[in-house]
């Protein structure tokens, strides 16, 4: 199916360090946001006349609001430590791609025009006007990083070249020159709940559908609530969870977890949705518009416990974030972390020993673990650090028997991004998608080959849609990313449920 | 001429530490709304000491990265403390032991850091990507720390440049009293570079110094879910 305008590299055994190439990914700029788009997320329409003024007065008013963009702005010694570390760069070759050159671009503005060195010698230091090239340049590689924290690990000074997209991402949009991919969601967000815009009754349809196939194939009654009031534990997923593969398997595998653990649980329709886009364009303000959303719906339906479904970007915002944006949480049960993560929940079950396993479900495979950007390095499961990587992969060898770790180096919180995260999840940017999942590509090839490995299991939603698209340009098969859920959804033993043998009857009696 | 330096350094000290007193109080000021820690990060703040002390002390962070620039790098920085310690003799009478127990190390330092620099300088000029994201400056700085390097191994070598007065003349300098300073090419060079390099330093990347305390993906404590962090601006919206 995979046919591409441009180049896919050719995987090796090895992603060497390639000589860097000028101006490789200079044409790959996503699709602009309309003012449909802008307007609701408290933005200008379109590209306002007075954008160099106006974009660097927001960047003052970020660098005296953010600790972490002035001190990067700043710190930077040019070292070239990270210049290797991004997955995009070392696809590309374009030095613009290597973190460092990404922070220049707003970095040489920022030297121009408020430091005393690029003020009088600019040539010295390397500061540059602001010119609409420029503006170009910002609109067109700070959308090609996935703002997964790699490079941070790296720096001596642990610059998250992360932090400086999102605050060019809020420049660009204070300016009316946003990205229609993210905006639009956001907007879907605050108008329907969720990033798809699936409205309420769509939603229970689909839990419906998943009521019934779940009680045919197994004979119980697992149920899939939705607006239950009372209920002791609000769920929120990924609006992928409603309906792509594989991510729906993942939320049937939620579902059967808690209805094992017998407890009474409910998703929302005002809070559809644990992904928070908020975050990939740097807006505070936006991001908390849609936290308050899952406060609300907490309130509302007056549960005691909050559990995040298997996503990335939205595990950071809930984990690190939720309880500044929207807490306190002193409504809820104080026994339990505010928000616990799915994994978390379940691996606690397991070590109770409340649930039951036929690992040998899970035969047919054998299992990798892709440890996402933003689990790996912008939060922790568990109370210890790098429970993040612990507490998924205890959960798959709980219900797997083959289970093998890809390459050290692109796993735990060296991970390599999936290629599609941070706000590039969109056709208009599958250039740097394909090109930037090259490193999990290798190393997933490798043990493939080495290992007899057949499918890598993840835990978010943007990872899983971005493998399934991207897989088969390198070969693969789109069905070989899993979510972690849905294996534990093959392998849990219901109480109550139809054996094998229960079935061979059943069908010997028709 | 010994009343130019005396000034130069008066001038000197008065840029560096207003320079820096204002950076640090900038960075002490903006708040970090966010918890954004690299993790796993540690969960208590003796954690927290921990990682910074790794972070100051053995580049851990660098060291995960590249090897070579690890080690010119480390080197560099760890002879230049050694030396920069051998140097207190100077500005102190008497000498305190430890200060007069480094002095023959001092020396070996000395070499040791211009190593490191020579290493980083070749890093830079021959490395493509180090070489792309270099501007002008980040060259200088090299070359002027090791002039400054050179200048001062010099004086111990090469052209003995006589000590005593020059201590003379920067213990007089903090009494505000101006002495006299021996003209001497290599001293004049080291003296020279140096105050440059503390009058430039509140205005350069060397604000890395004081940036990597607070660096907030280094310093904060991840605990996002036992305690609510919130930022004066943001507490603001809830109002
Ligand atoms: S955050 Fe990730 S994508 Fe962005 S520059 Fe760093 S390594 Fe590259
Ligand atoms: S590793 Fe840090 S200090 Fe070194 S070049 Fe990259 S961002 Fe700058």
């Amino acid at each position: 199916m995979a046919k591409a305008e441009f180049d896919v590299p050719e995987l090796q055994e090895y992603v060497d360090v390639p000589e860097l190439v000028e101006g490789t990914m200079a044409h790959l700029s996503p699709f602009v946001a309309k003012p449909d788009h802008n307007i609701p997320l408290g933005f200008p329409g379109e590209l306002v006349d007075d954008w160099h003024d106006k974009a660097l007065e927001k960047l003052d008013d970020l660098r005296s609001r953010y600790r972490s963009l002035q001190v990067y702005l700043d710190a930077c010694v040019k070292c070239g430590a990270c210049t290797d570390k991004c997955h995009y760069y070392l696809s590309t070759k374009d030095p613009k791609n290597m973190p460092v050159g990404r922070q220049d671009l707003l970095r040489k503005v920022y030297r121009r025009y408020n430091t005393f060195a690029g003020k009088y010698f600019p040539w010295l230091v390397g500061a540059k006007d602001l010119t609409r090239e420029t503006l170009d340049e910002w609109y067109s590689y700070y959308h090609q990083c996935s703002q997964c924290r790699r490079c941070s690990v790296f720096c001596p000074y642990g610059i998250d070249t992360a932090e400086i997209s999102m605050a060019a991402r809020e420049i660009l949009d204070s300016v009316g020159y946003g990205q229609k991919y993210c905006n639009e969601i956001i907007a879907k967000v605050h108008e329907k709940g969720n990033n798809l815009g699936l409205p309420g009754p769509a939603i229970l349809d689909t839990l419906e559908g998943l009521e019934e196939d779940v009680e045919e194939e197994t004979g119980v009654a697992v149920k899939y609530p939705l607006d239950v009031k009372g209920a002791e534990i609000l769920l929120v997923t990924p609006s992928a969870d409603f309906f792509a593969e594989p991510h729906v398997d993942g939320l049937i595998g939620y579902g059967k977890v808690f209805h094992e653990a017998g407890v009474s649980w409910t998703l929302s329709t005002t809070a559809s949705e644990a992904g928070n886009f908020g975050m990939f364009i740097g807006s505070y303000e936006n991001m908390r518009r849609v936290a308050l959303r899952i406060r609300q719906a907490a309130l509302e339906l007056g549960v005691k416990r909050i559990v995040f479904g298997e996503c990335g970007h939205a595990w950071r915002v809930a984990y690190a974030f939720l309880n500044t944006l929207a807490g306190p949480f002193d409504f809820l049960d104080p026994r339990y972390p505010v928000p616990q993560h799915i994994c978390e929940y379940t691996y606690d079950l397991i070590q109770q020993g409340k649930l039951k396993f036929d690992k040998s479900a899970n035969d047919d495979m054998t299992l990798t673990f892709h440890d996402s950007c933003n689990v790996a390095r912008a939060t922790r499961m568990g109370d210890k650090p790098g429970g993040q990587f612990d507490i998924p992969r205890a959960v798959i060898k709980a219900v797997c028997n083959n289970y093998v770790d890809m390459d050290h180096e692109t796993i735990g919180e060296k991970t390599f991004c999936c290629g599609g995260g941070g706000g590039l999840l969109t056709d208009d940017l599958m250039e740097i998608r394909v090109k930037g999942a090259l490193p999990r590509m290798t190393a997933l090839q490798n043990v493939i080959k080495d290992e007899g490995v057949t499918h890598m299991a993840a835990i978010c939603a943007i990872c899983k849609s971005q493998f399934t698209k991207v897989l088969p340009y390198y070969g693969m098969d789109m069905d070989q990313i899993v979510s972690v859920h849905q294996l534990v959804s093959n392998a849990i033993v219901l109480t109550g449920q139809n054996t094998d043998e229960d079935e061979d009857d059943a069908n010997g009696d028709a | 001429m010994s009343t130019v330096y005396a000034l130069l350094f008066i001038v000197a000290t008065v840029v560096l530490v207003i320079g820096l007193a204002r950076k640090i109080a900038q960075y002490a000021r903006t708040p970090a709304p966010l918890k954004i820690p690299t993790t796993p990060a540690p969960v208590t703040q003796t954690g927290v000491v921990m990682r910074m002390f790794r972070e100051v002390v053995f580049f851990e962070s660098l060291f995960k990265s590249t090897k070579w620039t690890w080690v010119f790098g480390w080197l560099f920085h760890m002879a230049l403390f050694v030396v920069l310690l051998r140097h207190l003799r100077y500005f102190m009478d008497p000498v305190w032991l430890p200060i007069q127990l480094i002095q023959p190390i001092g020396v070996y330092a000395g070499f040791a850091m211009l190593a490191g620099l020579a290493g980083l300088l070749v890093r830079r000029i021959f490395v493509d990507r180090v070489r792309y994201i270099s501007a002008p400056s980040d060259y200088l700085w090299l070359l002027v720390l090791l002039l400054i390097g050179i200048s001062g191994l010099m004086m111990k070598f090469v052209s003995h440049t006589d000590i005593v007065m020059v201590k003379q003349f920067f213990t007089g300098l903090m009494g505000f009293s101006i002495g006299t300073l021996p003209v001497d090419f290599p001293l004049i060079i080291h003296l020279t570079l140096v105050a440059l390099l503390m009058i430039l330093f509140p205005f350069s990347k060397l604000l890395h110094v004081p940036g990597i305390f607070f660096s907030p993906s280094r310093n904060q404590v991840d605990n996002p879910r036992e305690k609510r962090h919130l930022a004066e601006w943001a507490k603001a919206m809830e109002e």
